[in-house]
């Protein structure tokens, strides 16, 4: 008797042994055999990884961009006193520490001509986005202006620094609501179908049918340029694609047994679309994300450059551009601002394509 | 077919609804009084009491005059009911028909547009084609680059850069920076006249052919591939036929097929990108009346202008789709079917 027992013990945990073994390995495979493997797919892509080095290069400068360009030394010391402005700054900003009334608004540069400075370190581009320089009105790439400036004085590496903020954030925030809109209204369509893809899909159509950039000029013009607006408006008109897109891949995944699988235990439809469908038919989403803020840049530069960016004190790219159709001779305004809107939508529509080769199986030997 | 075309009409008229609903929305919806708009900035300035009152009554009159004083439903039926009579209203800015307004414009907007189509179909898919047909040779490598380049390239940069480099004095000056001819275009002769219009119309419709001409050509490229895989393609080339005929007679057929879809998502970029494009180059279309209606908030106007470019693309896809059905009967069919 007491044989059996343990004889049966010991075959059912050799059962689940060998099974949660084969369950590892069977996760481990899958783990290698999809997403190890686009990305092995993905490195071999040179220009694709060449760009993702330069969005992050990118992401960086947009991080630092107070650290690189400034209007107040990174550190100096005055009358025996050591200060380190630019942190100074946040800290005040967020109420930590507060500036003494008389240093708030010292202009450290005439400080500095007037050599009263002991010492001082500069940021890497010695002048703020809104520096105004008037004897230095469109002057051409020289001296501390790296890549000359604008028509009121403005560095124009400065601009291009601190514009880079408001570029990126705009690209992942509305391709980010872009892509939401899309994941959700597509996998309902996809996964339910009948009427309610019948209905989704047809204000899909509607929406492709309305002038889009038209469309966001008008929000943005009379509901006011705040970036937010500019963010919201970019998403809310561009998810119709990845909302397509987004239903065939559901459509694809619905039909297969896990699906079948998770229906018969009873998991409910919000469920099954959230933890079963969507992780499986997510793939080609990234590649339209990458799309998606290749467009947004595109178009918040657009706007900005009609003259409808996010505030007439803000610089960005966009801003800077429209400054050369102003400047006859300033070619450095032509071709640096424009240069940076190309950089960036290039990049990650490299990204995109790297990626959607990565993920096509038909490609992979 | 009959039945398909007139289904596809009859889906048209929610399409239709629900758009001019968005535009009312977006248009009504908006903070501040198109009045005050209307009343220029006399308004804010002045502040004694009398023209405060005067101003009050304008704003009262111009309530009534432009039917803002009834409920917002109602407002929306009104502007319905008036459109479909033909009646967009009158402009907030000169009072006069937002029709007219457009209409008058319309040509330039399509001359650029149809140019632009015509350059794009001409050239995009001979090197779509070509390039898929001699795919990995040095030409298909260097073209798809350019291509690649030309779909990321900001329209406005490049017109920026045409303008600052090939229109001015500083630099070199070929082309004539804005409008569509030249002050003594009546004195000139009917070759003069042609040529003035070219050079006014060269770079405002090379430059919005721009993105949709790499991306088209892409397209077709890519299309052109998916049909050279396929078995049938397989067969022509093993019963001896030149790869000549292969690709033009056999292969092309069915690639273009997805191309055609193409006209209707290309429709409503280019009226989108009217605005950028007759913006710099200072050309009298309705994409330059929409920009300078935004700017003044010439609510009727704007609307007219998103109304009927929606109508227009409408219209585009509508057509593309018939287009469609009969290049490829299997739509129409399985659209029935379903």
């Amino acid at each position: 008797m007491e044989e059996k027992e343990e004889l049966l013990d010991k075959m059912n945990s050799e059962l689940k042994d060998g099974l949660t073994k084969e369950q590892m390995d069977s996760k481990k495979q899958v783990g290698v055999s999809y997403w190890s493997l686009v990305k092995h797919q993905f490195k071999k892509n040179k220009l694709a990884m060449v760009s993702m080095y330069i969005v992050v290069f990118l992401v960086f400068i947009a991080l630092t961009a107070d650290f690189l360009s400034s209007s107040k030394p990174l550190y100096a010391s005055y009358k025996g006193e050591t200060y380190f402005p630019v942190i100074k700054d946040y800290l005040n900003d967020l109420g930590i520490s507060k500036w003494s009334p008389d240093m708030i608004n010292a202009n450290w540069k005439q400080l500095d001509n007037e050599n009263k400075l002991e010492s001082v370190v500069w940021t890497p581009v010695p002048y703020g986005s809104r520096e105004i320089d008037l004897k230095n009105s469109l002057s051409p790439p020289r001296g501390d202006h790296y890549l000359g400036t604008d028509a009121i004085g403005r560095d124009l590496l400065a601009g291009l620094i601190h514009g880079s903020r408001v570029s990126l954030s705009v690209g992942f925030i509305a391709a980010g609501i872009a892509l939401l809109i899309g994941i959700v209204l597509g996998s309902m369509a996809g996964y339910y179908g009948g009427k309610v893809d019948l209905l989704i899909m047809r204000f899909v159509e509607i929406m492709m049918t309305l002038p889009t950039f038209f469309l966001i000029i008008t929000i943005v013009a009379i509901y006011g340029s705040s970036i937010w607006y500019i963010m919201a408006a970019i998403g809310f008109t561009s998810w119709t694609g990845d909302a397509k897109l987004i239903r065939g891949e559901v459509l694809k995944v619905r039909n297969m047994e896990y699906i079948t699988a998770a229906n018969s235990i009873g998991f409910s439809g919000k469920q099954i679309i959230f933890r079963h469908v969507i992780p499986n038919a997510i793939a080609p989403v990234l590649v339209s994300g990458a799309f998606a803020i290749a467009g947004a840049i595109l178009t918040e530069a657009a706007l900005s450059f009609l003259g409808f960016g996010v505030s007439a004190t803000t610089v960005t790219w966009g801003s800077l551009l429209n400054e050369a159709r102003g400047a006859s001779n300033a070619w450095w305004l032509a071709i640096f601002p424009g240069l940076m809107i190309f950089i960036a939508v290039v990049t990650y529509n490299l990204i995109g394509e790297g990626l959607r080769d990565a993920l096509d199986p038909r490609l992979r030997d | 077919m009959k039945d398909y075309v007139i289904k596809r009409i009859l889906l048209f008229i929610p399409t239709l609804i629900i758009i001019t609903m968005i535009t009312f929305l977006v248009c009504r919806l908006a903070p501040g009084d198109p009045t005050e708009m209307k009343l220029g900035q006399t308004g804010e300035a002045q502040k004694t009491d009398a023209k405060n009152l005067m101003t009050e009554q304008a704003k009262e009159f111009y309530k009534k005059k432009f039917g803002l004083d009834k409920p917002l439903p109602m407002q929306y039926l009104i502007w319905m009911g008036n459109m479909l009579q033909g009646d967009f209203g009158n402009s907030f800015k000169d009072n006069r028909p937002v029709l007219d307004k457009i209409f008058e414009r319309l040509p330039v907007t399509m001359t650029i547009s149809i140019l632009s189509f015509m350059l794009i179909y001409m050239i995009a898919i001979p090197i779509g084609i070509y390039s898929a047909a001699r795919q990995y040779s040095f030409i298909d490598r260097t073209t798809t680059v350019i291509l690649f380049i030309l779909y990321s390239l900001p329209n406005f940069w490049v017109a920026t850069l045409a303008i600052v480099f090939l229109c001015n004095v500083e630099y070199i000056k070929i082309f004539p920076t804005s409008g569509i001819r030249s002050e003594d275009f009546d004195s000139l002769s009917t070759f003069g006249q042609f040529k003035d219009y070219f050079m006014h119309f060269f770079l405002p419709v090379t430059i919005s052919s721009l993105a949709s001409f790499a991306f088209l050509s892409r397209q077709m490229r890519s299309s052109m591939l998916e049909v050279i895989r396929q078995d049938y393609i397989r067969t022509a080339r093993a019963k001896g036929l030149s790869e000549r005929k292969v690709v033009l007679k056999h292969a092309l057929r069915n690639s273009l097929i997805p191309i055609i879809t193409l006209i209707g998502g290309i429709l409503p970029a280019m009226i989108g990108g009217s605005v950028i494009i007759e913006t710099i180059f200072s050309i009298p279309g309705i994409g330059q009346l929409a920009f300078q209606a935004i700017l003044d908030r010439d609510y009727p106007l704007i609307m007219a202008e998103l109304v009927l470019s929606s109508f227009l693309t409408v219209i585009g896809i509508l057509l593309v789709d018939i287009l469609y059905s009969f290049v490829d009967p299997r739509i129409a069919f399985t659209k029935k079917a379903a």
